[in-house]
């Protein structure tokens, strides 16, 4: 059990194919007992930048760090008390399966790469790139298809959000070129 | 008086233009509503951005509408996917798919529609009642009073969310934590920021509802494989005409879940409650409660309109208190204030024609939603039929406009990808999401109003007790907070064995 990475254990496993797609990645209290630590360690974060903000009385009443000291107090305990129900909990309960994750992770690659292109190429040329893979690649549609309704798609957002309601969104060298 | 303001109140929610802002309304609140990962509130979210040039009474009759129209959505796939589309038309699975199963899809959607309307209406009279009353008695508070009223909304996830109190503690805390990140209002101070220029104007909750709301669904829907292997709809006038005649028989649970509705749903984060005590009461004053589970149409009725009326009663201390009711109403909340609007108490003084206009669009919209679902649920459920290789995409797309929109900062897309995933977990680890919202939302005002309160009472925590207003409050507040605590420990002191059901468990809280 490492305690320290709550959200990473998903994808720690080595693939391995076929029979053992159903097999857990991680039991539920494992899980558990992870996030339950994490969240104290945010806690303790929260709690050391309050105490140097000043938990005391000052010239304007309570300081800054008055308020967070007391919340992130109680976080802390609360959260030491979710690792101890967890960790004394017989139960062995699946968090997530192989397969699962495997479907998790098919969304999420793909929507952590298009956020990743928009800071580059803009929003629109990034969600027609990421519409047209999910479409090609996750959902097997063919080719034309895939190409043209994420096209048609940001069109339409570009009405809608630019000339419409005049809410500008993200763009890049190819709203450049076309005189935008 | 009241009678009359909402006469002029007509006169603004029934003008051509706004009746179309709210069929538009509703049917983008339906179809939010049926399709998987999307529900109202982060449905709002996305859409707030698109309100921004409108006069803010159309602005927040398009909101109100859509959540109206999320709120039908829902009973729609819980009857034909046995998917609860919210957590509130959880119990409206139990017998509405068995109806379903059963070829009666049709009947279940006439109940579940109409138990809706019937509740959101009650709701709706109740506000336009006591809505200028509560309004005028808030006026007179102070700090600590708001302060107290704050504390009752927190409180009230711990003591009557059901589910782990330690868990509902630490989303109530990280969330108000997260919201005293960036500028500190009263004394200037830059917190939690370690430096970093984008934390320093904190982390918008609308962009972290559409995260943990929006993405984190959809993770959720994909890890079960989306497999939508509905019932037929089956719905015709015939069918709706018949089912009307059947319904005024259960007049008693459509009493009961209107007042359990109402009760649960102007205290925040009532409605999942709500329909679950609403149905558990209808089973127990059931001449044949053993039909309960088997497609029963009473157990439609129940807590369809319990959950309706609270989700409308949440709009209640929303526009009196400026105190959301549901991260939806949170989210209208930051759509009011960025409309130039100060929510609160004085919103009946100064603003007379945007709460008229709203409280009469709650009529208008709920009677344009019932006629809308009952026309067009074939429509709405054909939905379901796009492939997910398509849908999914166009979701997490429309999110991240969503949450982009909200300042225009590159940040805030970046932001929403930790949120999905901290959503995703939580969710599955049974932590509530709701309570993070709501802290995220009420966090710099409860922080303010908690601090403005110890300075006029020079330091002391007895001014929350002095009061007499702010002493009871805050008395409730207190209860409601230790309340599961003392519950489970009162329990294992008697060795009483846990009770057996979810449902019956929920009732007695």
């Amino acid at each position: 059990m490492e305690p320290k990475v709550g959200v990473q254990p998903l994808s720690a496993a080595p693939p391995t194919a076929g029979a053992r797609e159903r097999a857990p990645v991680r039991s539920l209290r494992a899980v558990d007992v992870a996030m339950g630590s994490l969240l104290l360690a945010v806690g303790g974060l929260f709690l050391v930048s309050s105490i140097r903000m000043g938990i005391g009385w000052g010239p304007e009443g309570p300081q800054a760090g008055f308020v967070p000291f007391w919340l992130s107090t109680a976080m802390i305990v609360c959260c030491a008390g979710i690792v101890v129900q967890a960790a004394r909990r017989a139960s062995e309960k699946t968090f997530v399966t192989r397969e699962q994750v495997g479907r998790v992770l098919q969304v999420l690659l793909p929507a952590v790469a298009m956020v990743a292109v928009t800071q580059f190429l803009g929003l629109y040329v990034a969600a027609a790139l990421y519409m047209a893979y999910s479409m090609r690649w996750g959902g097997r549609h063919s080719w034309a298809f895939s190409t043209l309704l994420p096209v048609a798609i940001c069109v339409a957002i570009f009405v809608v959000f630019e000339l419409w309601f005049m809410v500008p969104l993200p763009k890049g060298p190819l709203e450049a070129w076309l005189g935008y | 008086m009241g009678i009359e303001n909402l006469i002029v109140g007509f006169g603004v929610a029934a003008t051509p233009y706004n009746l179309a802002v709210a069929v538009l309304g509703v049917l983008l609140g339906t179809i939010v509503g049926v399709l998987p990962g999307l529900g109202g509130a982060n449905g709002v979210a996305i859409l707030l951005p698109l309100t921004f040039r409108m006069p803010p009474t159309s602005a927040i009759i398009l909101l109100t509408s859509l959540y109206w129209g999320a709120l039908f959505g829902g009973a729609i796939t819980s009857v034909l996917f046995n998917i609860p589309g919210e957590p509130w038309s959880v119990a409206t699975t139990f017998d509405g798919y068995p109806l379903a199963r059963r070829g009666q899809s049709g009947q279940a959607l006439t109940a579940a529609f109409s138990s809706s309307f019937v509740g959101a209406l009650f709701s709706t009279l109740l506000i336009t009642f006591f809505a200028p009353a509560l309004a005028e008695i808030a006026l007179k508070f102070g700090p600590p009073e708001f302060f107290a009223i704050q504390l009752l909304t927190f409180s009230s996830f711990v003591g009557l969310g059901g589910g782990n109190p330690l868990k509902s503690l630490v989303s109530i805390t990280l969330g108000l934590l997260l919201a005293a990140v960036g500028l500190d209002t009263i004394t200037g101070r830059l917190r939690f920021t370690y430096g970093l220029t984008p934390l320093m104007t904190g982390f918008d909750f609308i962009v972290v509802v559409i995260g943990l709301f929006g993405l984190g669904e959809i993770f959720l829907r994909m890890e079960e494989g989306l497999k939508f292997e509905g019932a037929k709809t089956g719905l015709n006038l015939r069918v709706v005409l018949e089912t009307w005649k059947l319904l005024p028989r259960y007049w008693r649970t459509f009493a009961r879940g209107c007042v359990i509705g109402f009760w649960m749903g102007f205290k925040p984060g009532g409605a999942t409650p709500a329909s679950f005590m609403s149905y558990a009461f209808a089973k127990r004053f059931s001449k044949n409660p053993e039909r309960f589970g088997q497609g029963e149409v009473e157990g439609v009725v129940a807590p369809e309109t319990a959950a309706h009326a609270a989700g409308v009663a949440a709009m209640m201390p929303m526009i009196t208190l400026g105190i959301p009711g549901s991260p939806t109403a949170a989210v209208m909340l930051g759509g009011l204030i960025v409309w130039g609007l100060q929510p609160g108490p004085l919103l009946f003084k100064e603003q007379p024609h945007f709460v008229w206009g709203l409280i009469a669009s709650m009529y208008t919209g709920n009677l344009i939603g019932v006629l809308m679902v009952l026309l067009f649920v074939p429509a709405f459920a054909a939905m379901l039929r796009i492939p997910f290789g398509i849908l999914t995409p166009f979701i997490v797309t429309a999110c991240a406009i969503g949450a982009y929109a909200v300042h225009g900062s590159m940040a805030d897309v970046l932001y929403i990808i930790p949120f999905g995933v901290l959503g995703y977990v939580f969710k599955k680890l049974d932590y509530p999401l709701a309570p993070l919202v709501l802290a995220l939302v009420l966090g710099d005002m409860a922080e303010s109003a908690f601090r403005q309160s110890l300075i006029m009472s020079q330091g002391t925590l007895l001014i929350f007790f002095r009061r007499p207003i702010a002493a009871v409050i805050t008395a409730v507040a207190i209860f409601l907070f230790v309340y599961p605590f003392l519950a489970g420990w009162w329990r294992r002191a008697r060795r009483a064995p846990p009770p057996a059901a979810t449902v019956s468990s929920d009732s007695t809280s």
